[in-house]
């Protein structure tokens, strides 16, 4: 290892860490998933969720805001949640975009290659309405549309610690 | 510094018949000249280009008879795509063009031709599929990855055909985040339009708000504030700073060099933070707009931005030094992917990718617009065309973009941040050209007398990248594809539109 890594990796043991904590669940997500989650479900998957994120036909900017939070300030893995490459390995779908016509068909084949007890989170204002491109013939519109829908987190793109609070609302409640 | 040019004496628009277009077509395709945009209208095609003959970014056009036009993608392989694009969305047959297969359209939308004056409508919804083109060998198999991939990134279809390791050929297929901008801002008052743009490519969102503004300004001859233009280019080189950093860290992470990506992530997020409090936006969403910018800057955002400033060329450095230091990715990234010259001179890609393969372009040094001509910068240029050259083209893309945040804050004028916006009461057109972190940006816009919207084309630098990508990865091992790809970093949504 040359020495630069070396004091690069010391810094990061001396210095103040650069994560900050956690945000609190929202109440808005909790009420929406308590609805959703069975007693069974939670059973079954404990306190950690696997995530398959899909884009559905987003502008890529959910994209970067999701991707931030496995940086080392929002640092997700820290409350079970993790980013895996498969929709077989995932028990939440997190799906971005307005769903246009030509990924309707990829986001189906994805929900169903999802194994059971499985949510979806509709991630930005495109997926929880189809946003401004509502009403495009390219565009189907709210991920709802196309399959069914557990937590919703709207914006353009949500912060990050607004993505995180409603993850964290979902974790609590399949782990309840 | 640069020499300022007359934005209103720019892109001059000339209609010219089908036997001026052809002679273009061919000196393109004899590399006396760039391609910059090829669009249609429901009844012309516009070529956007330079060279042949004269040096000066200029716009031909060539009326549609009877459905046809003759095909620049028949002499020129860079249209191509455009041209198989213009055929979905308009029914423009491009006489002579070697590749016919549907681009955009995957036989998905309820309508053909939805650019078209009249359209097909209630089409049946059927799957067309799609004839890659074939590879023949022995031992040879297919790879099929996409259009759902294993990361959080946008999707595609890449069809790899490959030799034990070895890529021989990488056959993308995108359209799968075709929105529908164009018709949607079709009609659309100027504002809506504004908001439309700055969700081609979420990525880009600054600086297509950016070249949208300008081509509007352009059109309606509005001169914009000198503080806007100031905290226009803020904001652009904020966007370059966050992406450069972003992808930089995402090239290491992809040779599993973790630490580098990590702290990259941490400096990626001190920008968005800045920004945030700066402009009350991470991304800068929303904030240019035609006339100027929608937020000023206060107290408190310059000193978050001077303490942004700090940061990054305190830590940032290091990083590079590591970077440059680590055997295990320089092993990686040293002749990894290598776009030649000379396909860099045929497809003019714009951004890092052309500037690593010797194509010496920079929309804001080149075509000088407001502040950049009253601003010093330099614009990095190298030879290799390899991941690495890509790599070191934006590290040097960071300093010199934190050098003009520093002068822009040091320069700022006061005053006004945005001119009054309101239509003129005859149809206008406006063109313009932003250096987004990618590369450039072309915006084609034409307004009609009541303002509104009656076709904006917005071509993304991705056009003349994607191509790049399939030739970079000839040969290179399917374990190398990622960092290819990441040092491209192309935009899908941006491209799809």
């Amino acid at each position: 290892m040359s020495a630069r890594l070396e004091k690069l990796l010391l810094r990061a043991l001396v210095e103040k860490p650069a994560t900050i904590a956690g945000p609190s669940s929202g109440d808005k997500a909790a009420k929406e998933l308590a609805k959703t989650l069975q007693d069974s479900a939670r059973r079954v998957l404990g306190r950690a969720l696997s995530i398959r994120e899909v884009d559905a036909g987003s502008c890529n900017g959910c994209e970067l805001e999701i991707h931030a939070l496995n940086n080392p300030v929002y640092d997700l893995e820290r409350f079970g949640l993790k980013f895996v490459a498969s929709p077989r390995h995932a028990d939440v779908l997190l799906v971005t975009g307005p769903v246009t016509a030509n990924m309707k068909t990829a986001l189906e084949r994805t929900y169903n290659a999802t194994p059971a007890p499985k949510w979806v989170v509709a991630l930005g204002d495109c997926a929880c309405t189809g946003g401004l491109f509502k009403g495009s013939y390219a565009c189907i519109g709210a991920v709802e549309d196309v399959v069914p829908v557990d937590l919703r987190i709207p914006g353009c793109p949500p912060r990050p610690v607004e993505i995180l609070s409603g993850l964290i609302a979902l974790i609590e409640m399949a782990s309840r | 510094m640069a020499k300022r040019i007359d934005e209103m004496k720019l892109w001059l628009r000339q209609e010219i018949d089908k036997a001026a277009w052809g002679e273009c077509a061919e000196a393109l395709g004899r590399g006396e000249g760039e391609l910059f945009a090829l669009f249609a209208e429901v009844d012309r095609v516009h070529m956007a280009l330079r060279g042949i003959g004269s040096d000066e970014p200029r716009i031909v056009t060539v009326k549609v008879e009877e459905g046809r036009y003759p095909s620049v993608g028949a002499h020129h392989a860079p249209a191509i795509r455009l041209e198989r694009a213009i055929r979905d969305l308009f029914g423009h047959e491009p006489q002579g063009l070697p590749d016919t297969r549907p681009w955009l359209d995957h036989g998905k939308w309820t309508i053909t031709m939805p650019l078209a004056e009249k359209r097909r409508l209630a089409r049946v919804v059927h799957d067309t599929g799609y004839a890659f083109l074939p590879a023949e060998g022995e031992g040879l198999h297919e790879i099929p990855v996409g259009p759902v991939h294993a990361g959080i990134i946008e999707p595609g279809h890449f069809r790899f055909t490959a030799n034990g390791e070895t890529v021989v050929r990488l056959e993308e297929r995108l359209g799968y985040v075709h929105k529908g901008t164009e018709r949607l801002m079709a009609g659309a008052p100027l504002d809506h339009a504004a908001k439309l743009i700055g969700r081609v490519s979420g990525d880009s969102t600054v600086a297509y708000a950016y070249a949208f503004a300008r081509a509007a300004e352009a059109a309606l001859d509005v001169s914009v504030p000198a503080r806007a233009t100031y905290l226009r280019a803020l904001m652009a080189e904020l966007e370059r700073i966050a992406n450069h950093l972003g992808d930089f860290g995402a090239i290491c992470n992809d040779a599993s060099f973790v630490a580098v990506q990590a702290h990259c992530g941490i400096l990626r997020e001190e920008v968005l933070q800045a920004a945030d409090i700066a402009f009350g936006h991470r991304l800068m969403r929303d904030c240019i707009v035609p006339g100027g910018v929608a937020v000023n800057l206060k107290k408190e955002g310059e000193a978050r931005l001077r303490a942004l400033l700090a940061t990054i060329s305190r830590d940032f450095p290091e990083l590079v030094a590591i970077y440059d230091d680590t055997p295990s990715l320089q092993d990686r990234m040293v002749t990894t992917g290598i776009v030649t010259a000379e396909l860099a001179r045929r497809f003019a890609p714009g951004g890092y990718v052309g500037r690593a393969s010797g194509r010496a372009f920079d929309a804001r040094r080149d075509l000088a617009y407001a502040p950049y001509d009253e601003l010093q910068f330099a614009v990095p240029l190298l030879q290799e065309g390899d991941v690495n050259a890509r790599v070191w083209i934006r590290i040097r893309e960071i300093e010199q973009s934190l050098a003009l945040i520093a002068q822009v804050l040091d320069q700022l004028p006061s005053g006004a941040i945005k001119a009054p916006i309101s239509s003129v009461g005859e149809e206008r057109e406006g063109t313009a050209m932003v250096e987004g972190f990618r590369g450039d940006i072309f915006v084609w816009l034409k307004l009609a007398a009541g303002g509104t919207v009656l076709r904006c084309h917005p071509r993304d630098p991705s056009w003349f990248q994607w191509p790049l990508l399939e030739a970079a990865v000839e040969g290179n091992i399917v374990a190398d594809f990622p960092l290819c790809n990441k040092s491209f970093n192309c935009s899908y949504s941006g491209h799809d539109l």
